[in-house]
């Protein structure tokens, strides 16, 4: 079945509204999503008809807000293949790997222990381990990536031995565009005896996703590149590790019984989750999983499959254009001879196209490119051939204004 | 004529392709880096500054045109006058960039002028400061 493209942009009313006068562009989720009606509607409803606080009144707004956020965490675990109470309710994925990093790593990481991350991980998967192992007197080893932006895998097999506890890896780069082979990597990681940490923020929009097949034992994502709000995330652990942490923040809504000199704690995932949640946001990630089910989701993979590899060549292929490693999916970073990645970012927002400049949140893995900074064009599925036109035919206005 | 080439004005352009005054200052007295937080990208400044004169100023670095063109008008102005002069400049072309985009542009400013478009880009403007910021870093703090 071909997929309706232009009704699925319909869908994403961000979409609609003109920038500098100009159709919009949009070449930046791996940055951010533009929302769909569905999460725009459900997040309304909330505060219309759900506005009660979750889990603590018997009073209907409370039963209503209750009701759609457990629901919400039952299309979160189905959306990734797990348990119900293995899904820990975030901020968003820097949140959910400092709540390991704190929690988990605090328990088993010590003196002369080791925490592998990869080269290409975003600082979000990246600061947290320094920081852990600093504390704890441990080592961070990083495994190498070769100049296509792949890791290597022998590299971070040679790593590995028995004083290793934790792999951080992420399995889509959000610069390199390149997927990560989580399954061998975890059963590398596991015959040592480490757990495996997937940062999957880029992955969860773009592939298929499920933390069985992947192997891993923590996968980390953000609501708001899946389409839902910001300021929402999850943590998926696996239940006998959940079950051995201890509490990170602490408060209300992650006690079993309170006394003034002592707390008795709730099990996963409540322990996990003090204060009042961004109910309104859980709930706005429930109706973009619920909203994604309802697509094709094998057509919009060949659609943007397509795309991307459309995106990759044509950036090549243009004068003074060098594309960051050699990306699979969703991204492609470059840089272009002569122009500063926050000027090419500016001259062609004003002809409506929206990419990110800077080095992403990927510092040392620009410098492994050889490069301070880049500017990336990203894709989400209501992306169209346009778009690409759009940013192809404005990078000759970047040469005309920076000869 | 276009926002763009309101921004990139050939004045910009010139001091981004040919900076003035790049490279080390082995006589320097005063020196700081600062990053520009939107990007990574750093500049570091030197000056020599002899009885409250910046008797020479260099600056190195990496930076988009913006911040690469107000680093080098800014030592064409600032070489030759008082740290108090230069500290003035500084709080004007500060209070300019935030101006409204069909403001007044005030003769003060010399060639800093050239900034006016960065008015109508607001996530430009801290690329557009760097160098001042940099400057006055070096000034109070920076021996």
């Amino acid at each position: 079945m071909d997929l309706d493209l232009e009704a699925l942009r319909r869908e994403f009313p961000a979409l609609d509204a003109p920038v500098h006068g100009r159709r919009l562009a949009y070449l930046d989720s791996a940055s951010t999503s533009l929302k769909p009606r569905a999460v725009i509607d459900a997040v309304v409803r909330v505060f219309t008809h759900q506005a009660g606080n979750v889990h603590r009144g018997v009073h209907a707004l409370s039963e209503a807000a209750t009701e759609a956020f457990d629901t919400a965490r039952e299309q979160i675990a189905r959306f990734v293949g797990g348990r119900t109470d293995e899904i820990v309710l975030t901020r968003g994925t820097t949140e959910s790997v400092n709540l390991v990093s704190h929690s988990w790593g605090r328990a088993h990481v010590g003196p002369g222990d080791v925490v592998v991350a990869t080269a290409l991980e975003h600082h979000s998967n990246l600061v947290p381990w320094q920081v852990l192992c600093a504390e704890r007197g441990a080592t961070l080893r990083i495994a190498p990536v070769d100049d296509r932006g792949r890791i290597d895998l022998a590299g971070l097999t040679a790593l590995l031995d028995g004083r290793v506890k934790l792999v951080a890896v992420s399995q889509l780069s959000n610069v390199a565009g390149t997927i990560a082979p989580i399954a061998e990597i975890a059963a590398a990681a596991h015959a040592v005896g480490a757990v495996v940490l997937v940062d999957g923020a880029q992955a969860v929009a773009h592939l298929e996703v499920n933390v069985a097949a992947l192997g891993c034992d923590f996968y980390a994502f953000s609501g708001h590149k899946l389409f839902a709000p910001t300021g929402t995330g999850v943590l998926w652990g696996r239940r006998a590790l959940l079950a051995a942490m201890p509490a990170w923040q602490t408060g209300g809504e992650m006690v079993a019984q309170v006394d003034y000199d002592r707390a008795r704690l709730r099990d996963p995932p409540h322990r996990f989750e003090a204060g009042t949640p961004n109910i309104a946001g859980v709930i706005g990630l429930g109706a973009a999983i619920r909203y994604l089910g309802t697509l094709d989701r094998a057509a919009i993979a060949r659609h943007e499959a397509r795309l991307h590899r459309r995106l990759r060549d044509e950036l090549a292929a243009q004068p003074g254009v060098r594309v960051l490693g050699d990306p699979e999916a969703a991204v492609v970073a470059f840089t272009v001879t002569g122009a500063h990645p926050h000027d090419i970012a500016t001259i062609v927002d004003r002809d409506g196209v929206a990419i990110r400049s800077g080095h992403h949140c990927a510092e040392p893995l620009h410098r492994r490119f050889g490069v301070d900074a880049s500017a990336r064009a990203s894709l989400a599925l209501y992306n169209d051939d346009a778009d690409i036109d759009a940013l192809i035919g404005s990078l000759a206005r970047v040469r005309q204004v920076l000869p | 004529m276009s926002e763009v080439d309101d921004l990139y004005q050939a004045t910009i352009v010139d001091h981004d392709r040919a900076p003035r005054h790049v490279g080390p200052l082995a006589e320097a007295t005063h020196h700081a880096t600062v990053d520009n937080p939107l990007c990574g990208d750093v500049i570091t400044v030197h000056a020599r500054i002899i009885d409250g004169t910046v008797a020479n100023l260099t600056f190195e670095g990496r930076g988009c045109a913006l911040s690469r063109a107000a680093a080098s008008i800014m030592t064409t102005m600032v070489r030759g006058h008082t740290t108090e002069a230069a500290s003035r400049l500084a709080t004007a072309f500060e209070h300019f960039v935030q101006t409204a985009p069909d403001a007044a542009i005030p003769d003060e400013l010399g060639e800093l002028r050239a900034f006016a478009g960065v008015r109508r880009f607001r996530s430009r403007r801290v690329c557009a400061m760097l160098a001042f910021r940099t400057l006055m870093q070096a000034l109070t703090s920076g021996t």
